[in-house]
C-alpha cells in the first residue's frame, strides 16, 4: 500500500523540482527568521537569491548538534513561540539536551510520514497497533502514536516498562502490529515464548527503530514471531521516527524526501559523495516550520540509491547504517555520549576522571557497565563505604544520561591511558 | 596505642592477591595477620605487617590502592567469655564495631584486631576496664 502515491512515486525530475522550490522558500525563511542562519550565510557571502534550486544546495552551510546546543533551548526556532505546539528533546553531547519544536503543521507532516511508513508495513485503519516506544520527551512514543492515529488504526499507547501487561493486551486485544525498539521486541518474543503464548497472538507486523540493528536480528524477529519486521529511521533534530522506512522488499529505507532532502558527504572533507558511496547522511528539512535545519549532519554513515524500487516507490533509499562518524552510542533506544558520563563524573568529583563504558546485550536487552578506578583519595577500607560510593556514582550517571547503569570499581591504572584519543567505550553488541 | 593496618583494594580477578603477597615478600615485609573482606566484584585485604608505611609504599608503586588505618590490638586470655566481656564494654559506651579479626602474636594469649567508630574512646573504655592493648612495638 502506498499512502501518498503522488509524492512517493514522483519521477526524479518532478521530485528535484519540488525539492528545489521548497529549498528556495526554506532558505528565504531561515534567512529572515533565524539569526544563526542569517549570520552563517552572511559570513559565506550568501543571500537567499543565490539559492535557486537543489543544484545550489552545496553552497549552504552545515548544521551540527553542537549548533543546537549553543542555541539552547529555542535559539534556532523560526517561528514565534506562540506557534509552537510541542517540544521534544534528546541527549546533547554534554549536559544540555537538544531541544526541538513543532508547529501544528509540523506535527501533521510528521504524522503523515509515520503513516506512510506504517502503510509500507502493510498496515491500515483496520489494524490494532501497540506503541511500545517510550512516551515523553523522546520522539519515539508520541511520533509513532500520532502516525498510527493519522493512519486511522486503533492505537494502544503502551509505552515501555511493563512487558507482562503488554503481552497480555497483545493477546486480549488481538493486536496486529507493534512499534518498538528491535531489542525490546526480541525481549517481548522471549516473554511470549516462556509463557507458551506464541500461538495466542495475532501480530503480523512490527515497525522497529530508534537503535541500530542487523539484518540477522530482523530475520530472527520475523522467524520467532511469524511476522514481518520493518526498519524505521528518524532523529528528533529532523523530525523523529518516520524520516525513512523500508518496504516489503527490504532493499534500503525509503526517505520521505519531499520533506527531508538527503545528501551523503565525506565526513572529513564534507564534499558531496556519489550515489552508492558510503559517507555521512545529511538532511535539509524542506518543509519544517518550527526548527528548520539546513544540511544537518546526522553522523550516521550510509549510502544512497535513487533507483526505482520494486514496490513502485521512486523515493531515494538509504542502506542499512554502517556506524557513526562520532562516538554517540544508542543504548536501549537512548542516545548516549561518553562525554556526558565524563562531565557527570567530573562534576561529582569523587572519582578519578578515568572511566570505561562497556555496552553489551544480555537476553536482548542492552546493558551498560561503567568501570571506575578506586583512587587512593576516595578509597575506604570499609566495604559499606565502597558500596555507597558505587551507588552515588551510579545515581549521578543515571541522572546525566537517563539510563540505569552498573558501576564497577576497578584497581588503579587498569583503565587504559592513551596518548591520543582515549578509549572510553567497549561495545560488545556487534551491531554493524 | 594504635596499630597501623594496611588495607588494599583487590579486584576479583585471578592472581591479584598473589601479586600483593609477592610484592610484600620481595620487600621483605612480614605479614603478621590478615583478613579478607569480599563483595561479588572486589575484596579488601586488611593486614597487620612488620612495616606498614613501607608496605603501603611498595604496594602503591605496583599501582594498588593501599592505605593505612589505625586499629586496636587487644590481648585476651584463653578463657570462655573473654571476647563477650570486652565487646559488652564497647557496646555500653555506644561504640560500633566496624570489623574485627584474629591477631596472631605468637604468644599464649589470644589476640584480636578491632576497628570501631570512635577508636580513641574505644581505647579509653578498654583500658579503664583493665583490658590490655597491644602496641605496634610489641608485634
Amino acid at each position: 500500500m502506498i499512502w501518498n502515491e503522488a509524492k512517493e512515486c514522483m519521477s526524479r525530475d518532478e521530485m528535484q523540482e519540488l525539492q528545489g522550490k521548497r529549498l528556495v522558500k526554506l532558505v528565504d525563511r531561515v534567512y529572515h527568521n533565524v539569526e544563526f542562519y542569517r549570520k552563517k550565510m552572511q559570513n559565506l557571502g550568501l543571500e537567499p537569491g543565490d539559492i535557486n534550486g537543489i543544484e545550489d544546495l552545496h553552497k549552504l552551510p552545515f548544521t551540527t548538534k553542537n549548533d543546537l546546543r549553543d542555541n539552547y533551548p529555542f535559539g534556532l526556532f523560526a517561528v514565534p513561540q506562540s506557534q509552537i505546539v510541542r517540544v521534544h528533546a534528546s541527549s546533547g553531547t554534554t549536559g544540555k539536551a537538544t531541544v526541538v519544536g513543532y508547529t501544528r503543521k509540523d506535527i501533521e507532516i510528521w504524522s503523515e510520514c509515520v503513516a506512510r511508513a506504517f502503510s509500507q508495513a502493510g498496515l491500515t485503519r483496520d489494524d490494532i497497533i501497540q506503541v511500545a516506544y517510550g512516551y515523553g520527551l523522546f520522539t519515539g512514543g508520541l511520533g509513532a502514536h500520532y502516525g498510527a492515529e493519522y493512519l486511522g488504526a486503533t492505537v494502544v499507547p503502551m509505552s515501555t516498562g511493563n512487558t507482562k501487561k503488554l503481552t497480555t493486551m497483545m493477546k486480549d486485544f488481538g493486536a496486529t502490529a507493534i512499534a518498538c525498539t528491535p531489542s525490546y521486541l526480541l525481549h517481548i518474543a522471549e516473554t511470549l515464548e516462556a509463557d507458551g503464548d506464541l500461538d495466542q497472538i495475532k501480530l503480523k507486523a512490527a515497525i522497529c527503530g530508534a537503535e541500530p540493528w542487523t539484518e540477522q536480528m530482523r530475520l530472527q524477529i520475523e522467524e520467532k514471531l511469524h511476522i514481518k519486521a520493518y526498519d524505521i529511521y528518524g532523529l528528533s533534530e529532523i523530525m523523529g521516527p518516520g524520516v525513512a522506512c523500508d518496504c516489503q522488499y527490504h532493499k534500503g529505507l525509503h526517505v520521505y524526501e519531499d520533506h527531508f532532502l538527503p545528501e551523503i558527504v565525506d565526513p572529513d572533507t564534507l564534499q558531496p559523495m556519489a550515489e552508492g558511496e558510503t559517507g555521512e547522511l545529511v538532511f535539509t528539512t524542506l518543509t519544517k516550520e518550527g526548527i528548520p535545519l539546513i544540511r544537518y549532519r546526522t553522523r550516521d554513515l550510509t549510502s544512497i540509491s535513487y533507483d526505482k524500487c520494486d514496490c513502485g516507490r521512486t523515493l531515494a533509499r538509504i542502506s542499512r547504517f554502517k556506524g557513526r562518524s562520532d562516538d554517540m552510542l544508542i543504548i536501549r533506544g537512548v542516545n548516549v555520549f561518553p562525554s556526558q558520563v565524563e562531565a557527570a563524573l567530573l562534576e561529582m568529583g569523587e572519582t578519578t576522571p578515568y572511566y570505561l563504558m562497556i555496552v553489551d546485550r544480555v537476553d536482548n536487552l542492552d546493558t551498560l557497565e561503567v568501570q571506575i578506578e578506586v583512587d587512593e583519595r576516595f578509597f575506604s577500607d570499609q566495604i559499606g563505604e565502597l558500596q555507597n560510593l558505587t551507588k552515588r556514582v551510579a545515581h549521578t550517571i543515571q541522572q546525566a544520561i537517563g539510563l540505569s547503569v552498573k558501576v564497577k570499581l576497578v584497581e588503579p591504572k587498569t583503565i587504559e591511558r592513551s596518548m591520543g584519543k582515549a578509549v572510553h567505550v567497549i561495545d560488545k553488541r556487534k551491531l554493524v | 596505642m594504635f596499630i597501623n593496618q594496611v588495607s588494599v583494594f583487590i579486584e576479583n580477578r585471578t592472581g591479584r592477591l598473589d601479586v600483593v603477597l609477592e610484592t610484600l615478600k620481595e620487600a621483605n615485609i612480614n605479614i603478621i595477620s590478615l583478613s579478607l573482606a569480599d563483595s561479588s566484584e572486589y575484596g579488601l585485604l586488611r593486614m597487620i605487617v612488620s612495616e606498614p608505611e613501607r608496605a603501603k609504599e611498595v604496594l602503591k608503586a605496583k599501582d594498588f590502592s593501599a592505605r593505612l588505618t589505625p586499629v586496636l590490638g587487644v590481648k585476651l586470655s584463653h578463657k570462655v567469655g573473654q571476647l563477650q566481656i570486652l565487646l559488652s564494654e564497647i557496646c555500653k559506651a555506644g561504640i560500633n564495631i566496624e570489623y574485627m579479626y584474629a591477631l596472631a602474636t605468637g604468644n599464649d594469649d589470644a589476640s584480636i584486631v578491632i576497628k570501631t567508630t570512635d577508636l580513641e574512646e574505644a581505647a579509653e573504655v578498654l583500658e579503664k576496664s583493665g583490658v590490655e592493648l597491644i602496641h605496634s612495638g610489641e608485634l
